[in-house]
């Protein structure tokens, strides 16, 4: 399969979800769901909103526990780990939301200084050298006094990404980074994904909706619909692919395989029922 | 009827499922809220700066509260007491309602009022905003770093609180008693430190406080942490933090008093 992408494979992948099942209530939300993350590179998971996108970073982050099947990050079973051992994979991964999550009672430095004066005993000219270093790779270094209430949206999520790396860690998984901003902010943060995975050896996984961007900067995409992926490959293989659902999605069809209508009963006969709702 | 009857059981019982099932899951929180509090020894700073914002944010209202309610007692004292004739204890009416009853009790459903929805609304907006979430994601346990520092704060604030209202009442009171209706200044202060009983009256009083310390915490940081992630979510979570404290407060005041102070 997939030319481009068979040496990564090949190697032992940094995150391996085997047969994940997942349901909110009575609806499932994962129906049999099975991705490799390659180390270094970075993996797009797209799919319409409400799919469970969050949800499955989540489920990588060992903040849910799914139903069956397994995830492995860096040959780790995440829901088989005690809360010690949890939280100190934890400290290898970074968590982009996509509010941006930061704490809006400390500023920009001290958001970013947080995991850091967490887990580190660093001195506090150390630590903010480093704070420094990751502001300046986001562009944000004049910004260390501001709240995060001062920011925009662009900054807060560019703030969050600094916080992100603190740590030095080897995954980032961003939930939605480009939804809702403005084109500039938007190429700002396209760039600043790739940048950080080639210059820092990261992997990275981007789970997002916006076509165009996600693809531009991934280099293998799973399209996950109705609980299972329905499509994986490359950028290219997905953009040639004749598949009505992956027409659908990237090209934003109204109707499709994802039907433009909530299942509803036949128009006509609802019309002709007198009577209420 | 009877299908009537047999839905407004199931609502019933439906409810009182649900009522069950969300004071297990308190009774959990506060578990775990109690199993991170030793892990504070280690970071006092983040207790203290909860106090500060916790004492600052109730301490304007409580000394105001405390003035004007013991201005009340010393007025509604002397009117009573004058009829026999009693004027000169008025200082014992006043401190023994304020220490033994009006002190804990008021301050707590002030504090719940200003401190605990505060309290509450701030964990649910960090709820809502995925603060915590985010917390957890870099490792960082919300029950230590964030549930257990209020929660001491609001269990150690509650004593301070009610002891300067029950000062400021007593000043109050005196004010009253004695700037305006003339009773004797020595006699105001004598009877107190006659009557007045540092086990009977003051430590019971604070124990009072001590509880309701407790319990008024509790349900912010839970109320708080409990609520659905939305506008709406913390919006209820406030409201229920004021209700719930002010009923539970009330309730377990008539118990105290039963068991202290009934022979
Ligand atoms: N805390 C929750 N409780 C119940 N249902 C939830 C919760 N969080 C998400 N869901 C539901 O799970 C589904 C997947 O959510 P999510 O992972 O946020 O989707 P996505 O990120 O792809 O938009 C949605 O239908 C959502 O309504
Ligand atoms: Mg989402």
């Amino acid at each position: 399969m997939r030319a481009g992408t068979e040496q990564a494979m090949a190697a032992e992948p940094l995150v391996r979800i085997r047969g994940l099942h997942f349901a909110r209530g009575s609806r499932t939300i994962f129906d049999g769901v099975d991705i490799d993350i390659p180390r270094g590179r970075v993996t797009a998971i797209m799919g319409p909103s409400g799919t469970g996108k969050t949800t499955l970073l989540k489920l990588i982050g060992g903040q849910l526990r799914p139903a069956g099947g397994s995830v492995h990050v860096d040959g780790e079973d995440v829901h088989a780990l005690s809360r010690r051992r949890l939280f100190r994979l934890r400290q290898r991964m970074g968590m982009l939301f996509q509010s941006g999550a930061l704490l809006t009672d400390l500023s920009v430095f001290d958001n970013v200084a947080f995991p850091l004066r967490e887990h580190t005993r660093l001195p506090e000219s150390l630590i903010r050298q480093m704070v420094l270093m990751k502001l300046q790779v986001v562009g944000l270094r004049g910004a260390r006094a501001l709240m995060p209430a001062e920011l925009s949206g662009g900054m807060a999520r560019r703030a969050a990404l600094a916080r992100a790396i603190a740590l030095d860690p080897m995954m980032i998984l961003y939930d939605e980074p480009f939804t809702g901003q403005d084109p500039i902010s938007m190429g700002v943060l396209v760039k600043l994904v790739r940048l950080m995975n080639d210059a820092l050896g990261l992997t990275s996984v981007v789970v997002s909706h916006d076509v165009a961007e996600t693809l531009s900067i991934a280099d293998h995409v799973y399209l996950v619909a109705d609980g299972r992926v329905v499509a994986a490959g490359s950028p290219a293989e997905l953009r040639a692919s004749e598949a009505p659902r992956v027409r659908q999605f990237l090209e934003g069809l109204p109707d499709g395989p994802v039907p433009f209508h909530y299942p509803a009963q036949d128009y006509a006969e609802d019309l002709l029922v007198d009577g209420h709702a | 009827m009877l299908e009537w009857l047999g839905d407004r059981l199931a609502a019933l019982g439906r409810w009182g499922l649900a009522a069950g099932q969300r004071l297990g899951r308190g009774t959990l929180f506060l578990l775990a809220t109690l199993w991170a509090l030793p892990g504070l020894l280690l970071r006092p700073g983040l207790v203290v700066a909860q106090l500060y914002s916790v004492g600052v944010l109730s301490l304007l209202i409580i000394v105001v509260s405390g003035g004007f309610v013991g201005m009340v007692l010393g007025l509604q004292g002397y009117n009573t007491l004058v009829g026999f004739g009693a004027e000169q204890s008025l200082g014992v009416v006043v401190a023994l309602s304020l220490v033994r009853e009006l002190g804990p009790v008021v301050a707590a459903l002030l504090f719940a009022g200003r401190a605990g929805s505060s309290l509450a609304a701030e964990i649910g907006l960090m709820k809502a905003t995925e603060q915590l979430s985010g917390m957890e994601m870099m490792a960082v346990d919300p029950m230590s770093r964030v549930i257990a520092p209020r929660f001491l704060a609001g269990v150690l604030a509650m004593p301070l609180l009610a002891a300067i209202f029950s000062v400021v009442g007593i000043g109050g009171g005196f004010a009253v008693g004695v700037g305006l209706l003339g009773v004797d200044p020595g006699a105001f202060w004598s009877q107190i430190q006659d009557k007045v009983d540092v086990f009977e009256d003051v430590a019971n009083g604070v124990i009072k406080s001590v509880v309701f310390g407790f319990v008024a915490a509790w349900i912010a940081v839970f109320e708080g942490y409990d609520c659905r992630p939305t506008s709406e979510g913390v919006n209820r979570a406030t409201t229920r933090t004021v209700v719930h404290t002010s009923l539970a407060v009330l309730g377990l005041d008539f118990v105290l008093t039963a068991l202290m102070f009934g022979e």
